[in-house]
Formats: C-alpha cells, structure tokens, sequence
C-alpha cells in the first residue's frame, strides 16, 4: 500500500475516443451521463436481449468522443444480462458494443467501501480509467472526510470529487480530464494471498491462456470467477477441453481450502479485507449519533402503518396530476392532427391518395403523438422520485404485499399507470431488475381498465344496464362499472399467479434492493432522461403503430365502394344524409366489412354480430375507435353521436324474430370483451420494444383473446339464463 | 442465529453466509465478520432493511435464511 507513481496518460483525448462510464446502481452515474450528452443520446436495446444501450457525444477540448453508459453493476462476476454485457464490453469482447478506450469510474463517497469493491475489480482489467467521486455533500453529513490525494495513491489512478447534482459536473470532469488525465491501474492492487494468486496464475497458465479467446488483461478476473463458481457454467467464451478445466478448478479449489481459505468466498473477503485496511489512511469518519434526513424521513415514510398510506396518497397525486395535466395536451394533439387531417383533405383531390393520407397515415401519426404527453409526464415523476430514492423505499414497503401475489414491490407503480394507459406503464417495468417479474408485470399490465375503455363502457352501461338505485347513492349503473375495474384486477392477479408457475424460473436472482441516502435529484437530468422516453417511443413502436394503421384504413377501404343510382334513390327516401350513408355501405362491403361477415359465427355465442365483428377489427387500432365505428355502421349524424347511438343500439331488432337484437345480456358480454381482450396495436408495440421479440406481444394477444372470448361467452349464458331468462 | 430472526435495531456479527447465492450476498458487503444493523422489517415482516457498511440494504426472506448471525 505504499505510495506510488501514477502514470498519467493525457493524450488519450486529443483524438476521438470512447469513453465508458462505470459504476454502481444510485451512484449519479445516469446523471454525469446526462450532464456530459445533453440530448445528443442513442437509446436502444442490445440484439437479442432487453438491456438498454446507452450511447452519447461530448465534446472535450475541441473533440468528440463517444460515451457509453454501462447497465449499474455491484460485481464483474456477471449472472445477469446486463451485468455481462458490462463485463464483456470492459474487455472488448462484446460485438455489439465498442471497446471503451478510457473509464470514467463513478464511486459514491458515502458509500465507499461497497463501491470500491466493483472499483478493485475493474480496475484488475486495467484499461485507462479517472475515479469520479460523487455525493461528497452526504458523505459530509455523515461525517465522512475522504482524502482524494491519498485515494489516489492507494489505487494508483487520479481521483476527483464531483457534486453530480450541480449544473458543472460535466465541466468539473472535462477539465479534470484535461488536467489530471486518466491512468492505468495495476492489476491486483488488492493485495490477494499468495495461495489466491497461486490459484489464479496456475488457473491462467494452464488453461486459460490456451483455451479461450479472452484478452490477458481479462483473465485474472475470469480466474477469480471461475474459481468462485467451482464450475464452468455459463462461460461465454469458446473453450475446448472443458473435462482437463474442470479437474483443474477442482484441484485448486481443494488446494486453496487445505490452506485455510473458503475457495468460493476467498476473493469478496480479500477484496474487502484490502478496501478496509486501506481506507484507514485516507478515509475519516466522525461518529455521529445525531440522526441524518434519510433516518428522520425514513421513519416516516416506511412506517409500517404510515408507509403504505403515505404511498397511496402520492399515487393518487402523481395520477390525478398525470391525467390532468396530459389531458389538455392531449385535446390539443388531437385536435391539431384533425385539423391537419381536415386540411390535407381539403387541398389535395378527394380520392384513394387524400384518403390514404387522411385516414391512414395522418390518422396513424396523430395515434402515436397522442401518447407523448402521459409517457413523458409518468417518466418525470417516476425519474424525480427515483432520483430521490423514494421508489425504492415505495418498493420495500409494497414488497410483502406483491410477493404474495407473485409480484414485486416494483410492480405497483407500473400497474397503477395502466389504469390511465398501459403503454406507459409497461415502459415504466424497466425499473424492475428481475426479468422474470418484470415480464409477469408486463403481461398482466393491460387487464388494469385504461381510459380508453371508459366510452366503451360508458355507451354500454348507458343504453342497457337500467338505471336504478341499488343502496343509498349507488345505481346500478355506478356498480357494473366499478365491477368491470374490479373484474380487471383479478384477472391480473389471476393471471399473474398463474404465470409465475408456469413461467421458467430460470437462474433465481437475489432480492438486494439499496435504499439510496435521500437527495434532490437534478432537474434537468429527470427532464433529459423522461424526454428520452418519449423519443423511443416515438421512434421504435411509433413504426409499428403507423403500419398497423395503414393496414387497418386498407382493410376498411377496399374493395371501393361505387354508389349506384338506385342506392342514392333509396337513401333520399329513407330521409339519410347519403355523405352518411355512403362510407355506412363503404364500410360494410369494405375487407373489414367481409370479415365481420366471416366471424359472425364464431362470436355468435358471445351475443355478437357482423356489425359487432367489424368493430372488433377497427378498434384494434385504439379501443374508443369501436364507438366510431359502431356511429358509421348506424350512420349516426355527427350532431347526436353519444345519444343517437345509444337509441339506435337499443332499437336494432333481429330482422327473423322480431325482438331486440341487442340486449342486456350482449352489453355485459361486450364490456367484459374489451374488460380483457388485447385489442390495442400500441399496446402490442410496446411490448415488441420492451421484449425486444415478437414472441411476448402474440403471446399476450393469444392468451387475452383467448381468455376473452370465454369470459364474454360464459358471461352471455349467465345474463341470458339468470337476469332475462 | 439466522438473519431472519434478529430483533430491530440490535447490532449483529455476519458469522457466514450459506446457499447458492452466497457470493451475491458477500459481493453487497455483508462478509464474515462485518457488523450489521436490522434497521426495520417492512409492514408484512419482510423485506428487513439492515444497515452494512454504512449503507441501507434489503433483503427478503429467502437472503436472510441465508445469513447466520451473532448478537454484538
């Protein structure tokens, strides 16, 4: 541990190189990010899998270079995707990512030895690196000094010390790149035993350096971990004599215990042992028993009583503040995109092209902007209240509650949101570390009732269910609609239940969930990263949306509808508008309008029919379109649409037995219909992004539909026998 | 004694760490011979958030079986 000479390397930045942060999860690692790219950010998933690429520019003296944001990581001993991928990109083994030329190396000084501990590990690969301090300020509040000199000299690279919640940290960093430059750390720094380095070294000569493709560099830690894990299990790198390799882990595992050492736990306690020892010379620490703000909030906030109810109420406040804000922005979006459409349609000839557009691609369009406003208002509040370590105490309390339902205490806020819209809510499982959880959240997340249900419901309820008083202020009408909400819920808890059987557990991951010290979180990174959200979504299921439009205006358009003079005459006797009257035929003789026609008799049972059927396909496009649908079906006239529907539904009769042809029985039928069926592209859009696959959004629309039809069926019989019969 | 039966706000000795996640588990901090804090269990018992190496950490049922502990 005895002081040493840095080699300092600053012409590394003199010409464009990529620059990859590291470092533990809650350090201010995102918010350097954000502060050193602005909005010049690619965000995307790696192939295959869905752990996030987080790729930017910066420009230091003169200079462009790349930044990479590497997934938070506790250990190189990678189990997770993400994790591994950190790993493999640090030794330049990963193909889709670049191989970083220098680290900026995020370590939060009141946290240190935790910290320091992925820091020891990253730097036995010894790639230039410059340790960033963060959160000094709550370091100070605890009455932790650190001295940046001594740091410096324990590990060998240039330390500074930042306050990632100041408008300057990017230029603190730049500067200090400038001016201390990076350096290249020593492997083993750490200090293992000798019977640990033996290990590792015969590990390496024996083995290692012959049979796999890993850099030098790479191998003591590939050592370390494959001495850990007793195994070869899950080794990413081609290998060939896997029988000779394991017989050698065997022998120096049994070595390693003969001299007194636990062969798995030997590194951590070394690591540890080392980081503890050596803090003693440049780490301070005043005991303090005065409580810090994070004890004097956190007996509140998770409370056994008052957490839980605390937490209600500021999820009562961020949605009633979500829906009232996005709404007016939401009008807005809606009414620009119709009169956009208006004024295309008007100034180009009327015909298939000025349809196409109208109809199809600006009606697309308008289908995905419509979004923006609730995403990037969820994502502020979410960003802000995990930037100030609220979630994760929110999680810790509803934790017990969810796991009884096979869940996380993660999942509530996500499911929550999918009671204004499901889209954001499965964006925002990414805050779920387990995969298997997150997904059980995502496929379950549409069963909550969004509001684009409510006018389906609402006309409905309105024109079938009776409007009487059942106790006190409650109407019959008021129950059927809390019980379609309720009925949602179930099923997700049904569902979730269910799938975390039959779900492959796959490699269980731990639940070690840090509750970070509490702190202001910076503004503008919360602003930079929620924008961020509404840029994927745009730019990844935006595509998906504008195409399944387009298909959608095609099925309802073709084959073209001509009308001939007898129509016309008819529809002048039966006192119809004929502009009315024409797209009400357009529509029935239309691809849309032969299918309604072709599953009328598989949604028979349901109550049903080909009118209904059309509505099915068209409202995939969004779930309210189903009132427009059924409005052109019916030629309602625009002046009356809620209430000429709601009459005009109740008085279709059935043209062979005379009576109505939709009844109470097909009403509640339809509303548990659309209470589960997955009849929402955007929905199944964002699903696509967040699995990265295909499989997971048919799976889901398989198993709702499925789901669905049953429902509604059985819910048919039962009206039928129990409430007319 | 296991984790899962320490007392809110008594210190504990980490004696050893068992189960196939015990590297994770030591990985976080919590070594043999480190001193723990149980800060307080959540409203349905578990999670327990502990206090190690002066930062707050979480834990469920299933990772505090796996810690055995001794009572400073």
């Amino acid at each position: 541990m005895s002081n040493q000479t840095i080699n300092v390397q600053k012409e590394l930045l003199r010409q464009p190189s990529t620059i990859a942060l590291v470092g533990n999860p809650n350090t201010g690692k995102s918010t350097i990010f954000n502060a050193l790219t602005g909005l010049r950010q690619k965000i995307a998933n790696y192939p295959g899998i869905t752990v996030e690429r987080k790729m930017g520019t910066t420009i230091i003296n003169g200079v462009l270079h790349k930044i990479i944001d590497l997934p938070g990581a506790y250990s190189l001993n990678h189990k997770k995707a993400d994790e591994r991928i950190s790993y493999e990109t640090l030794i330049g083994s990963y193909d889709h990512e670049e191989k970083p030329d220098l680290l900026l190396m995020v370590v939060d000084a009141s946290n240190l030895e935790r910290n320091l501990f992925l820091a020891s590990q990253v730097m036995d690969l010894q790639i230039p690196m410059l340790m960033v301090l963060t959160m000094s300020d709550i370091a100070d509040e605890r009455g932790i000094r650190i001295q940046s000199q001594q740091l410096s000299n324990v590990w060998g690279v240039p330390v500074i010390s930042i306050n990632a919640r100041s408008k300057q940290c990017d230029v603190q960093i730049k500067q200090a790149l400038v001016e201390q430059g990076v350096a290249t750390p020593k492997p083993f720094q750490w200090n293992p035993s000798k019977p640990l380095r033996q290990a590792v070294e015969r590990l390496d000569k024996e083995w290692l350096s012959e049979h796999t493709q890993l850099p030098e560099r790479a191998r003591p830690i590939e050592a370390l971990r494959l001495l850990a894990e007793g195994s070869l299990e899950d080794s990413f790198y081609q290998y060939s004599e896997e029988g000779k390799a394991k017989k050698l882990i065997e022998e120096l595992q049994n070595t390693l215990e003969a001299q007194g050492e636990n062969p798995t736990a030997a590194e951590v306690v070394q690591r540890y042992r080392f980081i503890g020892d050596s803090s003693e010379g440049s780490v301070t620490k005043e005991q303090r028993d005065e409580q810090t703000w994070t004890d004097r909030l956190d007996n509140v906030l998770t409370h056994r009583v008052a957490g839980p109810v605390i937490f209600v109420l500021v999820l009562l406040v961020m949605f009633q503040s979500i829906f009232s804000w996005a709404t007016p922005f939401m009008d807005m979006i809606d009414m620009l995109f119709i009169e956009f459409g208006a004024f295309v349609g008007s100034s180009l000839p009327a015909g298939l092209l000025n349809s196409l557009l109208v109809d199809g691609i600006i009606a697309g369009l308008g289908g995905v902007v419509i979004f923006l406003p609730q995403i990037i208002f969820l994502f502020l509040f979410i960003y802000f209240l995990e930037g100030t370590g609220y979630m994760a105490r929110a999680a810790f309390v509803m934790d017990g509650f969810m796991t009884k339902v096979g869940l996380h205490g993660r999942s509530v806020v996500p499911l929550m949101s999918g009671f204004a819209c499901a889209i954001p809510g499965i964006m925002a499982t990414r805050t779920i570390e387990n995969w298997r959880d997150r997904l059980i959240t995502i496929m379950i997340l549409p069963f909550m009732a969004c509001s684009a249900r409510l006018p389906v419901y609402a006309v409905m309820i309105a024109a079938f269910v009776p409007d009487k008083r059942v106790i006190g202020f409650l109407t019959l009408q008021g129950l059927v609609f809390f019980g379609l909400y309720l009925f949602g819920i179930v099923m997700a808890v049904g569902s979730a239940a269910v799938m975390k059987r039959i779900f492959p557990t796959g490699k269980p991951t731990p639940f070690l969930m840090e509750l970070p010290p509490y702190k202001w979180p910076n503004v503008s990174s919360v602003v930079i990263q929620s924008l961020e959200r509404g840029k994927i979504f745009v730019t990844e299921a935006g595509k998906i949306i504008v195409a399944i439009s387009i298909i959608l205006w095609v099925l309802a358009s073709f084959p073209t509808y001509e009308p001939t003079a007898s129509d016309l005459a008819d529809m002048d006797a039966n006192g119809q508008t004929s502009e009315q009257m024409i797209s009400t035929l357009q529509l029935n003789q239309s691809y849309a309008g032969t299918f309604g026609q072709w599953i009328e008799p598989a949604i028979e049972p349901l109550g049903f029919d080909w009118k209904i059927g059309i509505g099915l396909l068209t409202s995939f496009a969004a779930r309210e379109v189903m009132v427009g649908t059924l409005n052109t079906i019916y030629s309602i006239e625009e002046t009356e649409e809620q209430l000429g529907l709601i009459e005009r539904l109740r008085s279709e009769t059935d043209p062979e037995t005379g009576l109505p042809k939709y009844t109470l029985a097909t009403a509640l039928s339809l509303m548990i219909f659309f209470a589960i069926a997955m009849q929402c592209m955007s929905t199944l859009a964002i699903v696509k992004r967040e699995t990265n696959s295909w499989k997971w959004p048919l799976v889901m629309f398989g198993y709702m539909t499925v789901l669905a039809y049953f429902s509604a069926w059985i819910t048919y019989e039962w009206a039928n026998t129990f409430l007319l019969g | 004694m296991l984790l899962s039966d320490a007392r809110v706000q008594q210190k504990y000795e980490v004696k050893q760490i068992q189960g196939e996640e015990l590297v994770r588990i030591m990985e976080m901090g919590l070594t043999p011979g480190s001193v723990c804090e149980v800060i307080r269990r959540a409203p349905m018992g578990y999670p327990i958030e502990i206090k190690i190496r002066g930062y707050l950490l979480s834990l469920r049922k299933k990772e505090t079986d796996a810690v055995e502990v001794s009572p400073i």
